[in-house]
């Protein structure tokens, strides 16, 4: 008797917070309409709701206040045309000169501070510190997109930015033109990459990319052989090499990747205890490439794959 | 009471010296780890080819080198200078370790004490942070390394001096503050620079990568001064466990020697650190095992300390360098992971106790 009165109570109980559920969704999708009608086109499409790593992202309305947490987004949504649409981005976002670059951090992030700049929308290169469960907490939408691992990834993560942003358009037309230039190139200096091999390096301390990180994928997109590779099973993405086994590896291509901060040339590697014996060194096939954009995935890539295919045309030469 | 601390002291005086079983030992670990640090690499050169490529060196032998331009290159000038430059850091640290262990009469001292490595931590990080944009900033890490080191052992030792106790005690708080403060702003400037973090760390993990020669003609002479001096000062470190009056009554001048052992432990331990980061351990359990198994007179201690730290050092590189070739570990994750459980069955099968 005791336990059917309780079984009625809680099916009452039910049924109301149902109906208030209800109600509630109504009025929502109701009101969205109403407000997107007043506002310019580009706001249309909202609410969105953008499939991001961090799950689905729901923007009520199209971000103008956007906190970039990662330079690679950055670069993105200045591509995409949102750059009026970005109110900070964080201490390494160095490109493009007219980002507002702040001193917010993301690697590791102040809550407080980056809520400080009012964001209704924030984008991260990851979640450190719980940072997205604490912006969702003040009720700020937060799109994570975590290190690419290769091109579509790379090109999946444009169009999400495009679509939070109310530039589904552009994102898709840089998407286009991105994919077009990379084919092509990739498609003209993959006779020159046959049966060369390729040591990318990160740091001076000989920290290498293999395949599962993105710029690798790059390489084995060129059909370059990776020397990085052999280390994968000790370190799957940025393994330290031992100059040992690059010197042995004897690698046709030398890319190095730590110019900016580690001020290498082509001269300092040569003066490397071992490495004058490399064919890549005495034949110079060293090149010399911009960090930041070896160590992003973002619209840039298709200047980097230029300058490798470049070099692949010289190392073919020989 | 008077007269049995005396004669205790005599007797320390007395404590036999290095045995012979123990100098071939220590001859035939060292030659066993040289041998093995220049054949065993992430790079197959083959040891028969090594030893043969070692033999045409010898004048009269007539032996033919196997190798190619290249693998004679890996040999020369990548892997023997690592394998120097780990006997040197080795014995460095763990000498160091010993004499540190015996002027302070305190079985966990090592040369980290004192805020010598904080001080090196702090200026290697400073150069790695901010530094670096001009490229110069690998030529000046040793250096300013050095200059942290020297600097963190002064500071404690003036604030130690200036607090007034003559008692060890007093200059290892000193030690342990110092330590703690300069720590604190090597984190802060390192959490500043997030870019650089991961460079910070490899180095604070240890390493034997070398530039070749370079660095160990830079470590050689230190490790020279500072190994002659304690090796002089070997009986009167024997002197100095007794206690500092006993000590003082035998005619010790006290307050010299000692600062004269710390001087030159730092010294060494500076260069050492400078140059391969913070390698944990060595210091600690090189000596340790030493007076478990051999004899706690620095006579036997210090010697065997630096030829055992010097063998193990090289073999825990050669590890870092193969267990996941042809990627490495760092050094300092060797010598903890290996050197504590060896210590610990030292410690159980023995069972006495240290200095």
């Amino acid at each position: 008797m005791h336990t059917r009165t309780l079984a009625a109570a809680l099916a009452v109980l039910l049924a109301v917070a149902l109906a208030a559920c209800g109600a509630d969704g109504e009025s929502e999708a109701g009101q969205a309409p109403t407000t997107a009608a007043a506002e310019t086109q580009a706001a249309a499409a909202f609410p969105v709701t953008v499939e991001a790593d961090n799950g689905p992202v729901v923007l009520e309305e199209r971000p103008t206040r956007i906190v970039s947490l990662s330079p690679t987004a950055t670069e993105s949504l200045f591509a995409i045309g949102a750059g009026e649409q970005v109110t900070a981005v964080d201490d390494e976002s160095t490109y493009p000169e007219e980002a507002p670059r702040t001193d917010l951090s993301g690697f590791q992030p102040n809550i407080e501070a980056i809520a400080g700049y009012e964001p209704d929308l924030v984008v991260a290169g990851f979640d450190p510190g719980g940072l997205v469960e604490g912006l969702e907490k003040v009720g700020v939408p937060v799109l994570l997109q975590p290190a690419a691992t290769n091109l579509e990834d790379a090109y999946e993560q444009i169009e999400e930015l495009g679509d939070a942003t109310g530039n589904p358009g552009e994102a898709d037309e840089l998407v286009t033109t991105m994919r077009k230039s990379i084919d092509e190139l990739v498609g003209s200096a993959s006779a020159d990459a046959e049966g060369l091999s390729v040591y990318h390096e990160v740091s001076p301390d000989f920290f290498s990319a293999t395949s599962q990180t993105f710029i690798g994928s790059v390489y084995e997109l060129l059909g370059l052989e990776n020397i990085a590779d052999e280390a994968g099973a000790a370190a799957p993405d940025y393994p330290q090499l031992s100059a040992e086994y690059i010197v042995s590896a004897d690698p046709d291509l030398i890319v190095l990747a730590d110019t900016k901060c580690c001020g290498q040339t082509a001269q300092k590697v040569a003066q490397r205890p071992g490495w004058g014996h490399m064919a890549a060194v005495r034949e110079d096939h060293v090149l010399l490439v911009n960090d930041d954009i070896a160590s992003r995935w973002g619209p840039r890539t298709v200047e980097f794959v230029e300058t490798v295919a470049q070099g692949l045309q010289g190392a073919e030469e020989q | 009471m008077q007269r049995v601390d005396q004669l205790r002291a005599r007797e320390a005086r007395a404590l036999p010296g290095i045995t012979l079983p123990w100098t071939l030992a220590a001859a035939a670990f060292l030659l066993v780890a040289v041998l093995a640090g220049l054949a065993v690499g992430p790079v197959g050169l083959g040891v028969g080819a090594v030893a043969r490529e070692l033999l045409s060196h010898v004048p009269l032998l007539g032996v033919q080198s196997p190798l190619t331009d290249t693998e004679d290159a890996i040999l020369w000038e990548l892997r023997a200078p690592r394998v120097v430059l780990g006997l040197l850091v080795g014995a460095m640290l763990a000498a160091g370790g010993a004499a540190y262990q015996g002027v302070f009469r305190n079985p966990l001292a090592d040369p980290y004490l004192l805020g010598a490595a904080a001080g090196a931590g702090l200026g290697a990080t400073l150069v790695i942070a901010y530094g670096i944009g001009s490229g110069a900033g690998r030529d000046l890490r040793p250096v300013a390394a050095f200059a942290g080191a020297t600097l963190g052992v002064t500071a404690a030792y003036l604030l130690g001096r200036s607090v007034g106790g003559r008692s060890t005690a007093t200059l290892i708080l000193a030690g342990v503050t110092v330590a703690a403060f300069l720590t604190a702003v090597q984190t802060f400037v390192q959490q500043n620079r997030s870019d650089t973090v991961q460079e910070v760390y490899a180095w604070i993990l240890g390493q034997l990568e070398t530039s070749g020669w370079r660095d160990v003609a830079i470590a050689l002479p230190y490790v020279l001064v500072s190994t002659v001096l304690l090796l002089w000062h070997r009986r009167l470190l024997d002197v100095l466990a007794v206690g500092d009056d006993e000590a003082a009554s035998l005619g010790v001048p006290v307050a010299r020697v000692r600062l004269l052992v710390v001087a030159a432990a730092t010294l060494g331990t500076a260069a050492a650190v400078a140059l391969s980061g913070l390698i944990g351990f060595v210091g600690i359990i090189v000596p340790h095992a030493i007076r478990l198994l051999a004899g706690t007179s620095y006579r036997i201690v210090l010697p065997l300390s630096l030829a055992f730290g010097a063998g193990f050092l090289v073999l825990a590189d050669l590890l870092a360098r193969t267990v996941i070739s042809p990627a490495e570990l760092p050094i300092g994750v060797v010598t903890a992971f290996f050197g504590a459980p060896f210590f610990a069955v030292v410690l159980r099968t023995t069972r006495t106790v240290g200095p």
